[in-house]
């Protein structure tokens, strides 16, 4: 076989291999619209969406997943809090301040953190973290919201962490050079220099972080409480999405109207995931470095 | 010698999954039965060698869920088939069986520091309802109450729901946890918890509670004194023929898979 046709074999097998992954996703989403949408035959859109009530085995059921909803945009937003200052000053520290040998040890723990299985976290904060919650803050739970956002926060942290810590140690050495050349101290170089020009590679990863932070179902399942109701207070229970789908769909008759509204619950789910993704894309996209710090 | 042996073990896989093909079943649904089903599937295949049967769990809804389209040869429920799948299941031609295997009581419970030792069928439904929110009411303590429920799809809940709650919800406020054990160690980490369970899963770890004066329990529960007690049940897809006839058989007879049923905490039928 002549090169060119070689090169031509090579461009295939990638073209079939990345075409048939983009298919199987695409397949997934069809699949989620067809098992999600028929409940608006049953129920309005608008009830759906913005109804408290959550009661889909009553008779009539009740399909309101606003409770869930609340609860999965609360959870998310308070492990982000804990979870991008930890994330991004410890990628910091790692690239710009700590010896390589305090990294080669720190980076790979950090790392080790993201192989956890979830399962074995929603056990931790529910076993350890919340009698201890409940002890000391002296509220009626330790499932609860705030609970569940630690448990997150900490599987977040390694990948916000891992992905800035790259985005940050690729930026060139002539900007950093340049600008201690002109008298900035190591400080500034950091905040001024360093920091934006990593800007587009740490706003992915505060993304991808919070997108494992919505998405995941096995803790928020263990440690959220699982009431369906708008919490009062960080020390409520909480019943975000995923774990309302995972804890239902099994015993949710085969295309009966429960088992629509958990799928339908998904493609609210998958839509939010869609808007961080495509946030993420228009942040990276407006700070692009050109020039020397291009990614 | 290294090539002979491989196809020595192929060839014992082949001739294992053969006769195992041949008599083989599967057996899906509730995680309250599963107990019982486990300890006699065991036994019968020690007492049956050459027949396999696998065991899983996943809800008695999806139990039900497998023998309408044909997924499995019995089902386990911890309750009877709603409205709608008997629907469900004559619109495919199916006729589901149904056998009772066990007789169960829920109790409620608390944590064993708890000086309640006894509710009404009255009382544990307006604490459920958000009606009654604090210990002091009961005789105990000045402190909320923490109720714990099982989802709403569960087999378990529903019971709850017929025999407790009578067609009242639930109310939002109650934690909700996915299954028997769940409620367990969340009942047994928290002082101010309420919950309840199948009596398969009584243990130190939480005290249980009275209803209406009646501690439930396996001579309750079968006499029928005890309120919140249900049956256990599989089901069979039609009337079941061959090796499935034996094995339900098998699962009914007093010495054998009603002897497991005990063994497994639950109360015999016979």
């Amino acid at each position: 076989m002549d090169r060119k046709h070689k090169e031509k074999m090579i461009k295939m097998t990638f073209l079939v291999t990345a075409s048939s992954s983009i298919l199987i996703l695409f397949l997934i989403m069809i699949f989620l619209f067809m098992e999600g949408l028929p409940i608006f035959k049953e129920y309005p859109v608008f009830k759906f969406l913005f109804g408290n009530e959550w009661y889909p085995t009553a008779d009539p059921p009740d399909f309101g997943i606003f409770p869930l909803l609340i609860g999965s945009v609360l959870v998310t937003a308070a492990s982000s809090a804990i979870a991008i200052p930890l994330g991004v000053m410890t990628a910091i520290y790692l690239a710009e301040i700590a010896t390589p040998r305090v990294r080669g040890i720190v980076k790979p723990v950090v790392e080790l953190l993201a192989a956890l299985p979830s399962v074995v976290i929603g056990f931790f904060g529910m076993v350890l973290v919340a009698p201890y919650l409940q002890e000391v803050l002296d509220v009626a739970t330790g499932l609860n919201l705030f609970n569940a956002a630690l448990m997150l926060a900490f599987m977040s942290v390694p990948t916000i962490c891992s992905i800035s810590e790259d985005a940050i140690f690729s930026v060139p050495a002539e900007l950093k050079e340049a600008s201690l050349a002109l008298g900035a101290t190591h400080w500034e170089t950091i905040f001024k220099v360093v920091l934006p020009a990593s800007l587009s590679g740490i706003s992915t990863a505060i993304i991808l972080g919070m997108s494992r932070a919505i998405g995941e179902t096995m803790v928020v399942l263990m440690v959220a409480g699982g009431a369906a109701m708008v919490p009062g207070s960080l020390f409520d229970p909480v019943r975000p999405m995923p774990a309302s789908i995972a804890a239902e769909m099994a015993e949710a008759p085969f295309r009966g109207d429960h088992y629509y509204a958990l799928f339908a619950t998904g493609i609210v789910l998958f839509m939010f995931t869609m808007l961080f993704n495509i946030l993420a894309d228009y942040v990276a996209e407006k700070h692009k470095q050109v020039g020397a710090a291009t990614l | 010698m290294r090539i002979k042996s491989i196809i020595l073990a192929a060839l014992m896989v082949m001739a294992f999954s053969m006769t195992a093909s041949a008599t083989s079943m599967t057996v899906k649904g509730s995680t309250t039965v599963l107990p019982i089903m486990q300890k006699a599937v065991e036994a019968y295949m020690k007492a049956n060698p050459g027949i396999s049967i696998s065991v899983s769990g996943g809800g008695s809804g999806n139990g039900i869920k497998a023998i309408i389209d044909g997924s499995t040869d019995i089902a386990m429920a911890s309750r009877f088939m709603k409205d709608k799948e008997v629907k469900l299941a004559m619109e495919k031609g199916v006729y589901p069986v149904p056998f009772a295997v066990g007789i169960d009581a829920l109790v409620p419970v608390v944590h064993p520091s708890n000086t309640v030792a006894g509710l009404t069928r009255a009382q544990l439904k307006d604490i459920y309802q958000g009606k009654i929110t604090n210990w002091k009411d009961l005789g105990g303590i000045d402190k909320k109450i923490v109720v714990i429920s099982r989802d709403t799809s569960s087999g378990t809940y529903e019971t709850w729901e017929g025999k407790i709650m009578k067609k009242e919800r639930v109310f939002a406020g109650a934690l909700l946890q996915a299954s028997n054990g769940a409620v367990v160690q969340a009942v047994s980490k928290n002082k101010y918890a309420i919950g309840y369970i199948g009596y398969g899963y009584l243990d130190k770890s939480t005290k249980a509670l009275t209803v209406d004066g009646i501690e439930g329990n396996p001579e309750t529960a079968s006499s029928g004194k005890y309120p919140v007690s249900r049956f256990l049940y599989v089901f069979t897809k039609g009337w079941p023929k061959g090796e499935t006839a034996k094995f339900i058989m098998y699962l009914l007879h007093p010495k054998y898979g009603q002897a497991h049923a005990k063994a497994a905490g639950y109360v015999p039928l016979y």
